[in-house]
């Protein structure tokens, strides 16, 4: 537990990481250091899209999975983790 | 006032007078939204005329004329607008259709009271007519309708939606599979219930703490690597595809392109006292850490990194003591054998949670009473137990095998700082002392050395063999030299002065005349002897602070780079420029030879290239 925290408090402090969130089994996000509505907002909507990119890569190979989805934007890098029923998301800008 | 209508003639209807006189009997009233209009207007005539014209008919039927071929007005319009029509159902006597009839009742039928034809027969018939006629019905009662009904409470309802892919389907069979195998397993074990009940409060615990975040534990790793990756994009990129091509220009030499470097913040005092390769995972290595000065001696540390994450280690051991010397196991990866500055030696195991070495040897089993240069694992002994070799400045070697408990052996007394073993030759081993002389031992032989060679005028710091050629080894030292000797043979075949003290030197794993060393000035020198017997090909500094001494230098085994450890707790990892790593040209034709007997062939030319002029002179 403690060194997951450590973890999750690395990255955060980690250079051009714009907000870190874990989201539970409900869509709740349970810790962020994000403002609430914004990590809310990221929750509802990456919930889906990871469900959806969950649900191809099983399709085509019901004994792969999916590890990570990363969403490479203009602005920054989004990437989704789904593990165990709860998602992972971390922004980062990396060319700060 | 109002208009005076003047009415068509025809139709004889009253006009003028009678309208006069009425319209003087009463007052005028003049309704509130009367029209308007001038005197002029009032005085206006308008005529309004009765026709016999339908107004409903059309005026302008115009019938296609096939015989003109063309549009034709029709002039006669039908101007009847029918209102009412009723069928009668009278015959005309003298018609077709009642003299049929007649015809009809005379013949038969003569029921009919009211007909014609039986009224004329009879005297005096019934007068009855369709007027006169009534009609009785009777109806009964009818109940009144009332209307009842219950209604039952609706079944609750839920809207489900699921899809079906092939992973849903494929999950529900594993789950079947793995429910089946859980029952057998049931029925071949009978648990007791108080164990049930207690694990399953303890099921029911965890749920409550809920949102717990070891479950993202896996992800979170695999994160950090990926933010790291995203900061250092560009070593990442360099690390696999870099190439200089600048080396083509630049003759023979070569250039180390700095990469990742790796920092814990705990252990900024100390300074790199050894470096080990994952065979295995061979972006992981092991360094260790504490301090070469007697004085400040304190503690030390074991830390692993892996290239996927420079900034902060995968696994972290603090020591009571300074390390001196580690080995990672060849084949069992996770086994670590550890060197202490107070003469322990320990052995950690990876997989194990916890921060403390598996095994350590205290006083009673024999550890060393001065620092351990170096540790070497061996291969498992005939009873397929681990063993390794220790080798510390009290002079002795110790073979330690890991039992359940720690045995040993020894060997005779020198001041030993450093050991290596032969690949192919098991028994055979090289010792370095503080004095500089260089002993080759066996392992069957523990009383006496094979031979000795006055190697240098300093403490040796570094003795390797070649890992290609069965026949070379190599040795550094603090007077400045490097030297390559044929084990046959007393003196050095090559000899390097680097202008520093040589902390540490190393063969390449891809090329037999490749090696690398490095000095404490904060240079990395890289020698290629098929290219350049007398100089080294690349000589660069690596290090920011001029102060800093580089202590130790390892190629990984199967990437391209080297990592460099300082005495100020900092490694860095550098990448080899093509110049730097040739393999020998094919000639034309022929087809490149692969494998170790090319890399030994290769030393064996060099090689005899020195000793014939020898063979010469003698």
């Amino acid at each position: 537990m403690a060194e997951v925290e450590e973890t999750l408090k690395r990255i955060e402090a980690h250079k051009g990481v714009i907000g870190t969130i874990v989201v539970n089994a409900e869509g709740i996000p349970i810790r962020t250091n994000l403002d609430n509505s914004t990590a809310v907002q990221y929750a509802g909507l990456l919930r889906h899209l990871t469900m959806l990119a969950r649900s191809t890569v099983r399709d085509i190979d019901p004994q792969n999975d999916l590890i990570v989805l990363r969403i490479r934007t203009k602005k920054y890098e989004i990437m989704v983790a789904p593990e165990n029923g709860f998602l992972l998301i971390v922004i980062q800008n990396p060319c700060e | 006032k109002v208009p005076k209508p003047t009415k068509d003639e025809e139709e004889g209807v009253d006009t003028g007078d009678g309208w006069d006189e009425w319209s003087h009997g009463k007052a005028l009233t003049k309704p509130a939204d009367q029209l308007e209009l001038t005197e002029a207007e009032l005085k206006e005539e308008i005529t309004r005329i009765l026709t016999a014209n339908n107004p409903h008919a059309p005026q302008n039927i115009v019938r296609y004329s096939f015989k003109e071929r063309s549009y034709k007005p029709t002039s006669v319009v039908d101007q009847m607008a029918v209102h009412f029509v009723l069928e009668g159902s009278l015959l005309h006597q003298d018609s077709d259709e009642a003299r049929r009839l007649r015809a009809k009742e005379e013949c038969g039928l003569q029921d009919r009271p009211d007909s014609v034809a039986s009224k004329t027969d009879k005297k005096e018939p019934k007068l009855t007519n369709q007027f006169n006629f009534s009609e009785r019905a009777s109806q009964t009662l009818n109940n009144p309708l009332r209307e009842r009904s219950c209604q039952t409470e609706p079944p609750p309802r839920s809207i489900f939606s699921a899809t079906a892919n092939q992973w849903e389907i494929y999950d529900v069979y594993v789950e079947e599979l793995q429910k089946q195998e859980k029952n057998k397993e049931k029925q071949k074990a009978i648990p007791s219930k108080k164990d049930n009940e207690k694990s399953k409060k303890k099921m029911m615990l965890m749920e409550t703490q809920g949102d717990d975040f070891t479950k993202v534990g896996k992800a979170s790793k695999i994160f950090e690597r990926m933010v790291n990756q995203n900061t250092f994009d560009d070593i990442a990129q360099d690390f696999k595809y870099f190439e200089d091509a600048s080396d083509e220009f630049r003759d023979q030499e070569g250039t180390l392109l700095p990469l990742w470097k790796f920092q814990y913040d705990k252990a900024k005092r100390l300074s790199v006292t050894a470096l080990c390769w994952n065979n295995k995972y061979q972006d992981l290595f092991a360094v260790g850490m504490g301090s070469y000065d007697f004085s400040k001696q304190g503690r030390g540390m074991l830390v692993f990194y892996s290239l996927k994450n420079s900034a902060f280690p995968e696994y972290i051991y603090p020591t009571n003591s300074g390390v001196l010397c580690l080995h990672i196991h060849e084949q069992h990866s996770h086994l670590i054998a550890v060197g202490f500055y107070d003469g322990c030696v320990a052995v950690y195991n990876l997989k194990e949670e916890g921060l403390e070495p598996v095994y350590k040897s205290t006083a009673k089993t024999g550890k060393h009473t001065d620092p351990v240069w170096q540790v070497r694992w061996q291969n498992d002994d005939m009873d397929n137990n681990h063993n390794f070799y220790s080798v510390s400045s009290d002079g002795r070697v110790v073979s330690w095998t890991l039992v359940k408990v720690m045995l040993d052996a020894s060997c005779p007394q020198l001041v030993v700082q450093r050991l290596t073993f032969h690949k192919q030759i098991d028994y055979l081993f090289l010792v370095g002392t503080e004095e500089g002389k260089i002993h080759k031992c066996s392992k069957t032989y523990s009383s006496q050395f094979l031979e000795t060679y006055n190697a240098h005028s300093m403490a040796v710091d570094a003795v390797k063999w070649n890992p290609f050629h069965p026949k070379v080894f190599i040795s550094c030292s603090s007077d400045w030299t490097v030297k390559i000797w044929d084990h046959t043979i007393n003196t050095p075949m090559f000899t390097f002065d680097l202008n520093a003290a040589v902390g540490d030197v190393s063969w390449s794993p891809y090329s037999s005349t490749v090696f690398a060393a490095v000095t404490t000035d904060g240079t990395v020198h890289v020698f290629d002897l098929n290219i350049n017997k007398y100089e080294a090909i690349c000589q660069q500094s690596v290090v920011a602070k001029k102060k800093t001494k580089l202590t130790h230098i390892e190629f990984n085994p199967i990437y391209p780079i080297i990592i460099v450890g300082d005495d100020r707790g900092y490694v860095t990892s550098l990448k080899l420029s093509p110049n730097l790593r040739k393999k020998p040209k094919a000639k034309k034709g022929q087809e490149l030879p692969k494998g170790p007997e090319v890399e030994i062939a290769k030393m064996e030319k060099l090689l005899s290239l020195l000793r014939e002029p020898e063979q010469n002179a003698v």
